[in-house]
């Protein structure tokens, strides 16, 4: 996307005050439970950018990245209960729990990147009740009791900063790689894919693999990014893990934002993580949030479609540009064809999209 | 054995016989609006507390109930269609459209667990305790009653698509949009009155379920959609006759795999939905043009 901010360098600026304030947070909050909303809210900007890298630049809406987040979580359980691992060590079953995810999507891709539309929204639904099922039924998994992580010694003053800094760095990393990912050749394919699979595969996208390593970069952060949960929770259900709502709330989160960009799943997960968490502060009733989270997600369908970001883009852009048809000459502006809004929107938005 | 797996058939049928109900209704609005209706488990389960209210609050028979369940769900539905759905329109549509109807669906799950709470609950009369011998093996008299009214709408349903002047303009607006608005067919109310038939089915669905399960709550229209998805796609996609013949097949494979394993028998579903995608990704009876994007 063509910047639409009033400076080109101002986007790394907001980015680089953005982390700055992420990393002066743990410093700055009065309380552990606000920093665990911290830790929360940071996940699911990872989980949220890594399900838009797959579903938001190919189109292809999953609905079972839980499948992912729970392998992670159960991965990092069953490594640390048979390795008896804990500590600081643990931290590094995060790669294992990457592994596994990355491992799940090369089948699960093949099997489901095989249909399209509302076949492949299906049957990542199917497939994420499969691994629900398994985690209720497999012995490993410790069934309908679930996986305890090990217990951490650590002060509980300073006890989430560990894991704040850590979800910070996934956090972080992801979003860059998401950046890089729409600026490459590669995510002008996925975006080809989104646009008309056909004829991308007809101008030589090999749309399978292109589709398939998406999905696996997708599933291995998000396997990850389950791997930490489950450390920071402290215990995994099948339930819990492989969570229907995990599955809505990502793709809520990427709607709100702005499908297909890179700022607007990161700022749909800041406004409804900490806005959840705090709500539930509030009422104490689950069913009601619960009720609440769909209630808004019917409202952001229904009158925010594009998401915030594309829609507040295009507010600026035609700001810029009737400002712009203020400076120009009456007479230079008598060159432009009748009808056709002066200058900036047509060009701008043929510029922003991929040729 | 033999008893066994003859008692295993005749129930998957019969169970099938529901089932095909509450498919055909999400293969039909499947058809006509392009949309899968996610929240159709839920629904399902609604009908089946609707029921449980009437009869519990204000002692109304299950079957008699269905004379308030059926028209209830059927305005739920065209409101939900004529809110929530209508208003969708541009190239994310299909998109948008699956996740409003994942949306409605967690917020009538929160709405149940809100007004009846998690614990599990059955329907039950005389015809769901009694049972009658048949074969060597005790069938309650509820599987033969559910199966027949099923087997009747089904019927029914065929006869409003195929023997009438409404059903031929469902059929219309299924196979081109665009010519049936052309040749003067309203098809935003088709669409609202198929959604609406569609989601009023579940009603009989959700009644017949909550009576031959062993229990339901809230959290039930998960395992319910999911299953349901399963069939309509092993049947392909908007076909009504293989909603039919995948639930049938489907719910007796299920209930004779459920002899060896009670666990793993609701896995048979989705092995199969796998299997058979990857060697038929239109489905058992579907056409190829279920894959056009």
């Amino acid at each position: 996307m063509k910047t639409t901010l009033p400076h080109p360098r101002a986007g790394v600026l907001l980015a680089l005050l953005a982390l700055a304030a992420a990393v002066a947070f743990p410093l700055l909050a009065a309380s552990q439970q606000d920093t665990a909303i911290g830790v929360d809210t940071l996940i699911f900007v990872a989980a949220a950018v890594a399900w838009n890298i797959f579903s938001g630049y190919s189109g292809y809406i999953s609905l079972g990245h839980a499948v992912f987040f729970g392998s992670g979580a159960y991965a990092a359980g069953i490594a640390a209960r048979d390795w008896h691992i804990n500590g600081g060590a643990e931290f590094a079953l995060l790669l294992l729990g990457a592994a596994v995810g990355a491992v799940i999507a090369v089948p699960f891709g093949l099997i489901a990147l095989r249909v399209r539309r509302h076949t492949f929204v299906v049957v990542t639904i199917a497939i994420f009740f499969i691994f629900q099922l398994m985690a209720f039924n497999l012995s490993f998994t410790g069934g309908t009791t679930g996986l305890p992580a090990p217990f951490l010694l650590w002060s509980p003053v300073t006890f989430n900063d560990r894991f704040y800094y850590v979800a910070l760095v996934i956090a972080a990393g992801t979003i860059a790689l998401s950046w890089l990912i729409r600026r490459s050749r590669f995510g002008l394919q996925l975006r080809a894919i989104r646009d008309d699979e056909d004829r991308a595969a007809g101008l030589g996208v090999r749309t399978l693999r292109v589709k398939l390593t998406a999905f696996v970069i997708s599933g291995a952060i998000t396997g990850m990014v389950g791997a930490l949960w489950f450390f920071f929770v402290g215990e995994v259900l099948p339930q819990t893990g492989f969570d229907p709502i995990f599955d809505l709330t990502v793709a809520l989160m990427a709607f709100l934002g702005g499908l297909a960009t890179v700022a607007g799943p990161v700022l749909g997960a800041l406004i409804l993580e900490p806005g959840q968490q705090l709500l539930t502060q509030q009422i104490t009733s689950n069913y009601l949030s619960q009720i609440l989270l769909g209630g808004v997600f019917l409202v952001v369908i229904l009158l925010l479609p594009r998401g915030l970001i594309p829609t507040a883009s295009e507010k600026i852009r035609s700001r810029r540009a009737s400002r712009r048809d203020r400076d120009v000459s009456p007479a230079a502006r008598g060159d432009l064809p009748p009808g056709s809004p002066a200058g900036g929107p047509p060009a701008d938005r043929a510029a922003g999209r991929p040729a | 054995m033999t008893t066994k797996l003859l008692h295993a058939i005749v129930s998957g049928v019969l169970g099938g016989g529901v089932y095909a109900l509450m498919a055909v209704g999400l293969t039909l609005i499947f058809g006509v609006l392009d949309i899968i209706n996610i929240a159709q488990g839920i629904m399902v389960v609604l009908g089946a507390y609707l029921s449980y209210a009437l009869s519990v609050h204000l002692h109304i028979g299950l079957f008699t109930g269905l004379l308030i369940t059926v028209p209830a769900m059927f305005v739920i539905g065209v409101a939900v269609q004529w809110l929530f759905i209508r208003p969708l329109t541009g190239r994310d549509r299909t998109s948008m459209s699956l996740l409003a109807c994942y949306a409605v669906a967690i917020i009538i799950e929160g709405v149940l667990y809100w007004a009846f709470g998690p614990n599990y609950v059955t329907l039950s009369a005389s015809y769901t305790t009694s049972s009658m011998h048949v074969l060597g093996f005790y069938l309650p008299y509820i599987y033969l009653y559910g199966f027949a009214m099923a087997v009747a709408l089904v019927l029914a349903l065929y006869g409003l698509l195929y023997r009438t002047k409404f059903g031929r303009a469902i059929r219309a607006t299924m196979q081109d949009r665009t010519a049936a608005l052309l040749v003067g067919i309203n098809v935003n109310r088709v669409a609202a009155l198929t959604f609406g038939i569609g989601v009023a089915v579940t009603a009989v669905g959700g009644m017949v379920y909550g009576a031959t399960s062993s229990g339901f709550n809230p959290n039930s229209g998960y395992d319910l959609i999911s299953r349901l998805l399963a069939i309509i796609i092993l049947g392909g996609l908007g076909s009504i006759g293989g909603a039919l013949a995948a639930s049938v097949l489907m719910l007796t494979i299920e209930s004779v795999v459920d002899i060896w394993s009670p666990t793993w028998a609701v896995a048979v579903f989705y092995a199969a939905l796998v299997l058979v995608l990857t060697l038929r990704p239109a489905g058992l009876f579907g056409r190829q043009a279920a894959r056009a994007q």
